[in-house]
């Protein structure tokens, strides 16, 4: 019971974090490999402002949200549309995006460094136990998969009900059809390249409450939230939560019963697993 | 004598849509069959799923009598099925020459290096650009870059070609040279199975027709037959002009 | 045989005598450089071999590597060091097929993902079996100096070079180049498109090995976190893209200047070799797309053009 709540609940926010990467993916068609600095970014502004100002890392998201909203349209923008543009072919494409990404996150990485140092860092919020089915659990892991679970849902109605989110899941399925019924796509690839961003940066807000964070872990984020995505089917919101709780409960079952050094191997066991046999992921169907 | 091709049922569904519907008919050796119908009734569907780009839900297809049903493309590409795209496309990378000779390496009949060549140049020969051997492909014109496709396909000495409105986008001048092309093929005695919606090219290419709607097979018959068939041409015009 | 090749090959082997001429200078510093100038050439050609025509961008190599390094390390006790060379060339290939096999089906994105986490993936299974057996690390006691060292990758980049060149004449080769361009395209001439990238990529992955098999003498004692380092990975992309995958030569071209400033940049700001990286990333993507082949290519293409108009 205990490794089965203590699974879910870091799924649960991995499974923010994977939301944002599958916008991005999902919309713009671009592997963003510097997602995870995007996260590191987030937890690192919440880190600052509690330890300067006591201001409570739920307090910070409003903050960083936006501010991850606008760095990442203009990552888009500047950086990534040119790329766009001038591909002659899907790998081209394709290859340029993964050494821009990759490139975007070395720099970002080394800019943390510079500045911060390359010192692990973490703060002690809600770090009282609360009772749940006659376990311990830290109050900050419960209260940040309640934030994801609150943020995973209010996502999951945006981008049924909304017109935008409609807009947003027409490009994920077909960009070719959703220019013809009139939906601006590079327009649309900016703003929901963004809002992966910011996603993802909150998600590195609630994660900072209770992980000890340094300016390189991003790139460990980043690889558990492409085996998420990947699991869980491109532009596919269940698809993503599950696969994120699968992900979590079988990264806590390796490290309670094998060894906590065997993590990245338990997710990679999962991955090849999913590419053998449902590379179209959970809820996919055969691609065509 | 045993068909070049032969569909037996073939289906093809895309989750809920049946693109293609229990489709039957047969091509028979120096035939040219005209696979026709208004958009979106399944011919290049159909089309992909004998060149084995998409594999069959249900039904068999079979070359020269041996089942091809559920090979990968590059299986049936041996066995003698070359075809073009819908859309061109060439290898970037490549010149004209080198895009030919891709289909010369590895298809049906197998050649490398200079005999490669040679042959590529001799098919270049045949669709009328052996002048542009050395171009790279970024420098053609539209109809170029369809000769050098179909030059590719006709490269591996397949035993049928399918053309995938290979017509399709030319201008009046370069549809004629284009229909003249296609003819010179057909009198050279090649099975070909093309999907076309240019009615000229249809009449003075084809010597029988299969018509599809919806997914399915409405019609077939020799193309004179055919196109004046009411119900073909209901489909074409919809129900009201009938 | 046409005249062309014949030259080439001789140009090749005299350079590579040339190379392997720079010991005598007996200068300790400048043989040290040539070993690890000799190595990231032999990884970045052997990688471009696979990723260049393909477009598939590998991040297996700190994997294949880290591989041949314990080849070594656990072998050198039991085994004559040169039955260890061989054997490192097949576990790194079988790696690289069974990698292959499970990746090289699907889209680019999933490779990269999967090779960039191989070599962490790796180590922790290392560590792991370390800690469970309880020993940290290896020691490998050879006589073998950096003298014999730098002769084995100058050997190695010889018939690297040699692969690439029998490779870029071969059917193989021509497949790989229409699977880059087309990967439908391809396999409707009838190409068998996994077969031709699992095969290419086990041959990079092999090389790979092999190299950090012939380094292990160097690094005296083996441990995990040494074996595995993931910068070599992206060392190895960075040398390769800068110089053009386009040509054969085109990653050695790339190696020895990104090698020098390497150096340069990690002896005086041991702390910004990561923003080095990136910026490497993002000068080669937006200032020079096809390295510095395609830079040569393009500034021959104009001034062909120039002559032409003149």
């Amino acid at each position: 019971m205990d490794i089965l709540i203590t699974g879910l609940i870091l799924g649960g926010t991995y499974a923010l974090i994977a939301m944002g990467l599958n916008l991005q993916y999902g919309v713009s068609r671009i592997m963003n490999l510097a997602n995870g600095e995007m996260l590191v970014i987030g937890g690192f502004t919440a880190f600052a402002l509690y330890t300067a100002g006591q201001v409570s890392p739920l307090l910070t998201i409003f903050i960083v949200a936006p501010v991850a909203y606008v760095l990442n349209w203009l990552v888009y923008r500047i950086m990534l549309r040119p790329l766009v543009k001038r591909a002659k072919s899907r790998g081209m494409l394709e290859q340029d995006a993964i050494l821009t990404t990759f490139g975007l996150s070395f720099v970002m990485v080394g800019l943390m460094l510079w500045a911060f140092g390359g010192d692990y860092f973490s703060y002690s919020y809600l770090a009282r136990p609360v009772v749940i089915f006659g376990d311990n659990f830290g109050l900050n892991r419960v209260v940040a998969f309640g934030c994801a679970a609150l943020l995973c849902a209010g996502l999951y109605l945006w981008l049924n009900v909304s017109r935008a989110g409609m807009a947003i899941r027409a490009v994920a399925v077909s960009p070719e059809n959703a220019r013809l019924v009139g939906i601006d796509v590079p327009k649309l690839s900016a703003r929901a390249f963004a809002l992966g961003g910011a996603v993802t940066a909150v998600g590195g807000a609630v994660i900072s409450t209770f992980l000890t964070l340094d300016a390189s872990t991003g790139v460990m984020f980043t690889m558990k939230a492409l085996i998420i995505v990947i699991m869980g089917g491109v532009g596919d919101v269940r698809g993503t939560i599950l696969a994120a709780l699968v992900l979590g409960l079988g990264e806590t079952l390796v490290a309670t019963f094998i060894d906590p050094g065997l993590t990245l191997a338990a997710a990679y066991a999962l991955f090849i697993a999913i590419l053998l046999f449902r590379p179209q992921g959970f809820f996919g169907r055969k691609p065509t | 004598m045993t068909a070049v091709v032969k569909l037996s049922g073939a289906t093809k569904q895309f989750g809920g849509l049946v693109a293609v519907d229990n489709v039957s008919f047969e091509v028979q050796e120096h035939q040219v069959l005209g696979l026709i119908g208004p958009n979106g009734s399944g011919k290049s569907t159909t089309l992909n799923l004998i060149s084995g780009a998409l594999p069959v839900t249900d039904g068999d297809i079979a070359l020269r009598g041996r089942e091809i049903t559920g090979l990968p493309a590059r299986e049936i590409a041996r066995k003698g099925v070359a075809r073009t795209f819908q859309l061109v496309r060439l290898l970037p990378s490549m010149n004209v020459v080198e895009n030919v000779m891709a289909g010369a390496v590895f298809g049906h009949r197998r050649r490398w290096g200079a005999s490669a060549e040679r042959h590529a140049k001799h098919v270049l020969e045949t669709v009328g650009i052996a002048d542009k051997a050395r171009s790279h492909v970024s420098q053609l014109t539209y109809i170029d870059t369809k000769r050098v496709e179909l030059a590719r396909a006709l490269a591996g000495e397949p035993e049928v070609l399918l053309l995938d409105e290979w017509l399709a986008g030319l201008n009046p001048t370069e549809l004629t040279e284009g229909i003249d092309l296609i003819h010179r093929l057909r009198d050279e005695g090649r099975t070909i199975i093309l999907v076309e919606h240019v009615m000229d090219a249809i009449r003075s290419l084809c010597d029988a027709c299969v018509v599809m709607s919806s997914g399915k097979k409405i019609a077939e018959g020799s193309t004179e037959a055919v196109l004046s068939d009411p119900e073909v041409i209901r489909a074409y015009l919809g129900d009201d002009d009938a | 045989m046409k005249r062309g090749d014949l030259s080439n090959l001789a140009w090749g082997a005299a350079l590579l005598v040339l190379a392997a001429l720079l010991p005598l200078t007996g200068d300790g510093y400048l043989i040290s450089l040539g070993v690890t100038i000799a190595m990231y050439t032999v990884l970045a050609t052997s990688w471009a071999l696979f990723s260049g025509p393909t477009h598939y961008i590998s991040l297996a190599t700190a994997a294949f590597f880290g591989v041949g390094t314990y080849v070594t390390g656990a072998g050198i006790d039991h085994l004559p060091y040169w039955t260890l060379l061989p054997i490192a060339a097949v576990v790194g290939g079988v790696l690289a097929a069974l990698v292959g096999l499970a990746t090289l089906r699907l889209s680019g994105v999933y490779f990269v993902i999967f090779t960039l986490g191989l070599a962490e993936m790796t180590r922790q299974v290392v560590t792991w079996y370390q800690n469970k057996t309880g020993h940290k690390g290896t020691y490998v006691l050879t006589d073998l100096t950096d003298n014999d060292i730098y002769w084995q990758l100058v050997a190695l980049a010889g018939l690297v070079f040699l692969i690439g060149w029998a490779v870029g004449r071969s059917r193989l080769g021509f497949a790989l180049r229409i699977i880059g361009d087309d990967e439908d395209v391809a396999r409707h001439v009838g190409i068998n498109t996994a077969l031709s990238k699992v095969a290419l990529f086990i041959v990079s992955g092999a090389v790979a090995a092999v190299v950090g098999a012939i380094i292990a003498p160097r690094y005296v004692y083996i441990e995990p976190s040494t074996a595995f380092t993931p910068m070599l990975s992206f060392q190895v992309v960075i040398m390769a893209l800068l110089g053009g995958t386009g040509r054969l030569w085109g990653p050695l071209v790339g190696v020895i200047p990104f090698t020098l400033l390497w150096e340069a940049i990690s002896s005086s700001f041991p702390n910004q070799t990561t923003l080095l990286l990136g910026l490497s990333f993002l000068a080669i993507v937006y200032l020079l797309p096809g390295g510095f082949v395609g830079l040569w290519d393009r500034v021959k293409h104009r001034s062909a053009r120039r002559r032409a108009l003149a």
